[in-house]
């Protein structure tokens, strides 16, 4: 079975700092894993290096997506093959009404992938029944994007958009940051509705309790740029009562 | 010295095309008279350079060097050329009224079936056999701005409308500028439209280039008078060819609880520029004049706008944006005069300008005068470029670099798209805007 994430002795750099010294994970279908680790672990720079966002140098090291190397990619491809990042903080684009915004980003993910363009009925259709399942109200998609949103609907258009472009790999990063106990509830619902078998996910999270809700198959620890421990769901439980400390010492 | 010199140069050239040209300039007596001032006001002062203050960021002199000749009369060809062009920029339930090479084209027009209380006429036939008051009026326009005072001296044709006291015209109107000749011409149109007491229309003014038109020079004017409690929507789409020159002045007036809804887009002509004065001479009215520029390789477009209130009670809104690439140049100019008696004032503006590439430039001049004292005024100016972590957001979620590009241009434009009131003079902004952004690739 190819794995469909592979990040192998990955070393990247920003501004000639060096964030991640060799940070390694394999990530197979219908896996969920968490990525744990102390602020300034290089948590939030490893899912922006899989996601392709400018500013990073990646020095050594590969990113393999079904075995095709992900670096050489544009965003835009990494999205259509189905990589998908859900922003621990989503950008306000005021005049981009949300659903202009998905209805374009889903066409041009299928556009790349050779798929049909989905007219606007089908698209609506689709979008509604998707909104519908997050408790989202058509109101807020015809505003613009996460424009005056509160920061639980900010990240429930994140899932919402999993939802729709349906990626084979989705990072969580924080999902929980800004999140009340309800607003997480509901963010996590939503994406425990999307795990299936063939889906892997990579939540990212400094705190153990977005993981009583998303279960997670493995947990690994980082500490200044690597993965330091690897385990199951009770390594998270263990980290809760020890705190991080133990790590930044080993590492 | 340089500048006596130059103007020497242009002024005495000028004057002779002027001299050639003055017998094929409609109108006798008076309005030749009136022509013979315009012009004289013209040659003294030559073509506007950086060292006016009006004109500091479009030096014509550096951008345009020289008036050309006037068009010749456009022949068969150039009347088959346009007629294709005035087909494939067809707009659909307007009334069409067709300028090729500054001269009316009643057979690209449409006359039949004038509805009650319309009057279409040409310039020409006014200047040449209307009564002295039109023809008088049609010289108010002040000749202390020299291109103003060349298009009095020079206007050969364009078209006079008036609407009725009651009216409010069920069909929009549409003034169509074809350039199509093939030599390097300069054409000189004025305009006039009218509207009563308790009227209304739909303007829509497009400038456009027959295929093989070469740079040409558009100088044209358009003169707008509202009547109390009447309104207009009007809309400006500047798609002239790349190499053309379009210089147009509006000279707008409102009379009492009138209404001026009116919104340029400049995508076209290699330089433009857009000079406007929109005056409240009754209580009551309402402005808000719009506008977008989109330009890229090495275009230079420049707005000027002057609102003058001079009578209390009224309201202007101005919003303004420019999206500039490659080595574009854009200019906004924004000056809003409260007159002391002006009280209860509320005059708002906000110009900004998105820079695509670190060669384009945008110079935003906001500037208020305010002489009363109970007023509600406001301006705004900022300059930026697209923001890089809206861009990456759109590319994460699968839009090429172009189509992030153009979301976000579309979202920066809207605002000023979205004020215009009538929904299809909006719909024609947007395909405007659309065509420009495709047309980026």
């Amino acid at each position: 079975m190819t794995a469909l994430l592979e990040v192998k002795d990955l070393k990247v750099r920003v501004e000639e700092r060096e964030i991640l010294h060799g940070l390694s994970l394999t990530v197979n279908p219908g896996e969920v894993h968490a990525i744990m680790g102390p602020n300034g672990s290089g948590k939030s720079t490893l899912s922006h290096v899989i996601a392709g966002k400018p500013g990073y140098e990646v020095t050594g090291g590969e990113i393999l997506f079904k075995g095709e190397d992900l670096l050489e990619m544009s965003p835009d491809e990494r999205a259509a093959k189905g990589v998908f990042l859900a922003f621990q903080y989503p950008v306000e684009i005021p005049g981009v009404a949300t659903m202009n915004f998905l209805h374009v980003a889903l066409n041009a993910q299928r556009k790349a992938r050779g798929e049909s363009q989905l007219t606007t009925p089908e698209f609506l259709k689709k979008a509604y029944a998707a909104a519908a399942s997050l408790n989202i109200p058509r109101d807020m998609l015809k505003r613009g994007v996460n424009v005056g949103f509160s920061g639980g609907e900010k990240k429930r258009n994140e899932i919402l958009q999993m939802a729709l472009f349906e990626p084979a790999v989705c990072i969580l990063d924080e999902m929980d940051s800004g999140l009340d106990i309800d607003a997480l509830r509901v963010a996590a619902d939503g994406v425990n509705a999307l795990r299936s078998q063939g889906r892997a996910m990579v939540v990212i999270t400094h705190y153990q309790r977005l993981l009583n809700y998303i279960v997670p198959d493995f947990v690994h620890v980082m500490s200044k740029g690597r993965v330091v421990k690897s385990g199951d769901k009770e390594l998270a439980l263990e980290l809760e009562a020890s705190g991080y400390a133990q790590f930044e010492d080993a590492a | 010295m340089n500048v006596a010199l130059v103007k020497n140069e242009t002024g005495s050239a000028l004057s002779d095309s002027f001299a050639i040209a003055r017998d094929r300039l409609p109108g006798t007596g008076k309005v030749a008279a009136a022509r013979e001032a315009a012009f004289a006001a013209y040659a003294q002062a030559g073509l506007p350079h950086r060292r006016i203050e009006d004109w500091k960021y479009t030096d014509l002199r550096a951008l345009m060097r020289e008036v050309l000749p006037l068009a010749p009369a456009p022949d068969a060809a150039e009347f088959s050329r346009a007629a294709s062009a005035a087909k494939l920029h067809a707009i659909e339930g307007v009334r069409r009224l067709v300028l090729v090479d500054g001269v009316f084209a009643p057979k690209l027009s449409e006359l039949g079936g004038i509805e009650k209380g319309l009057g279409i006429r040409t310039l020409r036939e006014t200047l040449e056999t209307g009564d002295a008051a039109l023809q008088a009026l049609l010289f108010t326009p002040d000749n202390a701005n020299p291109m103003v005072a060349l298009n009095s001296a020079m206007m050969t044709d364009g078209v006079v409308i008036d609407v009725a006291d009651g009216v409010v015209l069920s069909q929009p109107l549409q003034i169509v500028h074809i350039a199509s000749g093939t030599v390097p011409a300069a054409m000189f149109t004025r305009s006039l439209l009218r509207l009563g007491k308790d009227a209304g229309a739909t303007l829509v003014e497009s400038y456009i280039a027959a295929e093989g038109a070469k740079a040409y020079q558009v100088h044209d004017s358009l003169m707008i008078s509202i009547g109390n409690n009447s309104r207009l929507d009007h809309v400006r789409l500047n798609e002239d060819g790349r190499d053309a020159f379009n210089i147009s002045s509006g000279v707008v007036s409102l009379g009492a609880h009138a209404h001026f809804n009116t919104f340029g887009m400049m995508s076209g002509a290699g330089v433009s520029r857009y000079q406007a004065t929109i005056a409240f001479a009754g209580e009551g009215s309402r402005v808000e004049t719009n506008g977008v520029n989109l330009l890229n390789g090495k275009q230079h477009a420049d707005t000027t706008l002057f609102m003058d209130h001079a009578v209390p009670h009224c309201d202007s809104r101005e919003i303004f944006r420019a999206v500039v690439d490659d080595r574009a140049h854009s200019v906004f100019q924004g000056r809003i005069i409260v007159r002391p008696h002006a009280q209860k004032t509320d005059a708002k503006m906000m110009t900004r300008a998105l820079l695509l590439s670190d060669d384009a430039e945008a110079d935003n001049k906001p500037e208020l005068e305010i002489f009363a004292d109970d007023v509600t005024c406001g301006h705004g100016a900022t300059t930026g470029a697209l923001d890089e972590s809206l861009l990456f957001y759109l590319r994460a979620r699968g839009l090429s670099e172009k189509e992030a590009q153009a979301l976000l241009i579309q979202a920066f434009v809207g605002e000023a798209i979205e004020s215009i009131v009538n929904d299809g003079l909006r719909e024609l902004a947007i395909a405007a805007a659309q065509r420009w952004l495709e047309a980026r690739g």
